[in-house]
């Protein structure tokens, strides 16, 4: 196994220190999947994280000026990393303005993935630093855990109002609850709601826009086809998930949706033109 | 006592006072003839900070004749006096401290702009002096650094992070945070920073060491630094004794001395030996590493064993594991220099008590014995700082 890759471009360097920070504030723990031409940071939706599921996945093009990666064999050319990205993410944000950046797997005490930065000085030599995050490799065996997961059969699919209006709702409301209700329909129309013993609040957004999903979507010419455009698909959330959701977001994403299976799970995706970013969230009863 | 102090002074003295905070929590206020003396000592005596500002600082200085007077008081209602730096910088024209014998009370007086007054009188106890007996002077290896280049060193280090161990050769410092026990350092981030020799403003070595201190100190050094934009002085010698960083000017003078934890003690007998062997290499030559080296050599296919880590192969594990000699023996004891302790620890190394870190080291209670503390000048200074819990 062997992986080294480089960034020299400051603006590519600091788009993946935004990443990775956003990935950071959504889990402590994840799986970072290398594979020639992706990197990918998983969660799989296990009940210790609340049964939350992440996947992210970065063109490795759109970041690095050099990627050298090998993985376990030719057969299965990947490298499955457990990190903490929070350290990652410190390492990354002390070397903003490094000359370059060099990520590479290494031996050191233990498997570590090592940044290490040339820093710009006065003098002729570079400054360099190296931080090494330990990681645990992860074997192929257990790999399974950490594929793609499917598209939901969601009931609708609509798109998000801008996320810093919506964090500022759910914000507010989770002063008020545990628990949020998030429901839309096919006529564009979301809403937010919390209903306690004292007090029900509900915050309506209007006019969002049902993305067109291809056929090849589970949406397709099935259900929506038949669905009454004002029905609503409703899903009840840990607010914190989604509160988290949208507080890390440190990446201006292109495009924000949302799928929901009634009753079952929220699916949110973030797309930008080099990454995009699932995150789902089980419903409860 | 009765000192005027005016203009940016004011800042620098506040400035002062607040790195003093990162020390300990008492302020020892001594007016001494050659000027006024603030110190401060943390708890368990591993740390001290000293700040001199002569009398050309202050626009008046006055000082009793006759008897020495000392005091110390809590440094946290001597930093409510200073406590927003910013308005201070605006407002404060000058800065009066008074002693009223009659009351009992030291007594700041803030002249601030539109005629706006404001007293704080702040009670005392009557102490000892406080000194440290260091001499930075026969230190082996001295550095002088702007306070740009140590801000932006510590910067790569988490705030939570105690302790770092400072190696040096002849052409660069290496800087990386220390890892108390084996145990936690599978889990930790190991961060290691080489600065150059041109750096820095003056870089004189002697001795091929490392040493280990407590980063809290440094920074609060720094803050103070940063803001007077002085240089910093850095002095040290071998694992164990004390590290000492300070910055001068004209009419001030600002030490910390900051205990290091001493080397293995195996190590700490061939000192000798130890003092001539190459530091480590430059941990990654940057410009061409080969990426062979990097190679992880582990087993994680679908071998029935669930540890994933194999044996790793020879030729990788020799070149991938030499590279960081030091961190990987440097496995320092911690230990105390009371000196009872020191002849103990000549006598019988096992016996000694392994979870001491950061002794004081430069408070001894007693003369030290020449053969031990022979670095240390002999004449006058050994005023030694007094037991703290007796005087309170």
């Amino acid at each position: 196994m062997k992986f080294r890759g480089k960034i020299i471009d400051i603006a590519c360097l600091n788009h993946f220190t935004r990443v990775i920070t956003t990935i950071s504030k959504l889990t402590k723990m994840c799986v970072l999947r290398l594979t020639p031409d992706n990197l990918f940071f998983v969660l799989s939706g296990k009940v210790a994280n609340g049964g939350v599921s992440m996947w992210c996945e970065l063109s490795q093009a759109n970041f690095f000026d050099e990627y050298q990666m090998e993985g376990v064999s030719s057969e299965d050319n990947e490298i499955c990393l457990e990190v903490t990205p929070e350290n990652l993410s410190r390492a990354l944000k002390t070397v903003q303005s490094a000359k370059s950046v060099k990520v590479k797997l290494t031996k050191k005490h233990c498997p570590c993935l090592t940044i290490a930065a040339e820093l710009p000085t006065l003098s002729s030599v570079s400054r360099v630093v190296t931080h090494d995050v330990p990681v645990d490799v992860i074997p192929r065996r257990l790999w399974h855990e950490f594929k793609e997961p499917s598209m939901p059969d969601f009931d609708v699919s609509i798109y998000l109002p801008p996320l810093k209006i919506m964090k500022n709702v759910v914000d507010r409301m989770k002063n008020l609850s545990n628990f949020l209700v998030i429901e839309a329909n096919l006529n564009g129309e979301m809403n937010l709601k919390i209903e306690t013993d004292l007090v029900s609040v509900t915050t309506h957004f209007k006019d969002l826009g049902n993305p067109p999903w291809g056929d090849d979507a589970s949406q397709g010419g099935g259900p929506s086809q038949s669905r009454d455009p004002e029905a609503m698909a409703e899903a009840k959330v840990d607010i914190r998930k989604l509160q988290q959701f949208l507080m890390g977001q440190q990446v201006n994403p292109s495009k924000a949706m949302c799928n929901i299976v009634h009753q079952r799970v929220v699916h949110l995706i973030l797309l930008h033109e080099d990454v995009s970013l699932q995150y789902f969230i089980p419903a409860v009863a | 006592m009765d000192c005027v102090v005016t203009g940016g002074n004011v800042k620098v003295l506040a400035k002062a006072i607040h790195s003093l905070s990162r020390i300990g929590d008492e302020l020892y206020v001594e007016p001494q003839e050659d000027g006024l003396a603030l110190r401060s000592v943390n708890s368990s005596r591993s740390a001290y900070a000293c700040f001199l500002f002569a009398p050309l600082f202050f626009s008046r200085y006055h000082i009793p004749s006759g008897h020495a007077f000392h005091c110390k008081m809590a440094i946290k209602s001597v930093q409510a006096v200073f406590r927003s730096l910013a308005s201070l910088e605006k407002t404060v024209e000058k800065c009066h401290i008074k002693l009223d014998e009659q009351k009992n009370r030291l007594t700041f007086t803030l002249h601030c702009k539109h005629g706006l007054l404001k007293t704080h009188n702040l009670s005392f106890q009557d102490s000892e002096s406080l000194q440290a007996v260091f001499d930075k002077d026969s230190c082996a290896n001295i550095f002088i650094a702007q306070p740009r280049l140590l801000v932006d060193t510590v910067m790569h280090f988490p705030p939570s992070l105690e302790e770092v161990t400072v190696s040096v050769s002849d052409e660069r410092m290496w800087v990386r945070n220390h890892i108390d026990e084996e145990g936690e350092q599978s889990k930790a981030m190991l961060t290691e920073l080489c600065l150059a020799s041109d750096e820095f403003d003056h870089f004189a070595v002697q001795s091929h060491n490392s040493v280990t201190f407590c980063l809290k100190e440094l920074r609060g050094l720094l803050v103070f630094a940063e803001s007077t934009g002085l240089p910093i002085s850095m002095y040290f010698d071998e694992p164990g004794s004390p590290v000492v960083l300070s910055v001068t000017d004209s009419v001030l003078d600002g030490s910390f001395v900051l205990a290091t934890l001493s080397d293995d003690p195996s190590l700490h007998k061939n000192n000798s030996t130890r003092a001539r062997t190459p530091p480590p290499p430059p941990p990654d030559d940057f410009m061409n590493d080969d990426i062979d080296s990097y190679l992880i050599a582990m087993d994680t296919s679908i071998a029935p064993n669930p540890s994933a880590t194999g044996p790793p192969t020879p030729p990788l594990a020799n070149s991938t594991c030499s590279k960081q000699p030091v961190a990987a023996n440097h496995r320092t004891r911690l230990h105390s220099e009371e000196e009872e302790e020191e002849e103990e620890d000549e006598a019988s190394d096992s016996d000694r008590p392994p979870n001491k870190k950061f002794c004081s080291l430069f408070f001894g209670s007693v003369l030290p014995p020449t053969s031990q503390m022979s670095t240390q000048p002999m004449t006058g200074q050994e005023v030694l700082a007094s037991d703290s819990e007796d005087d309170t």
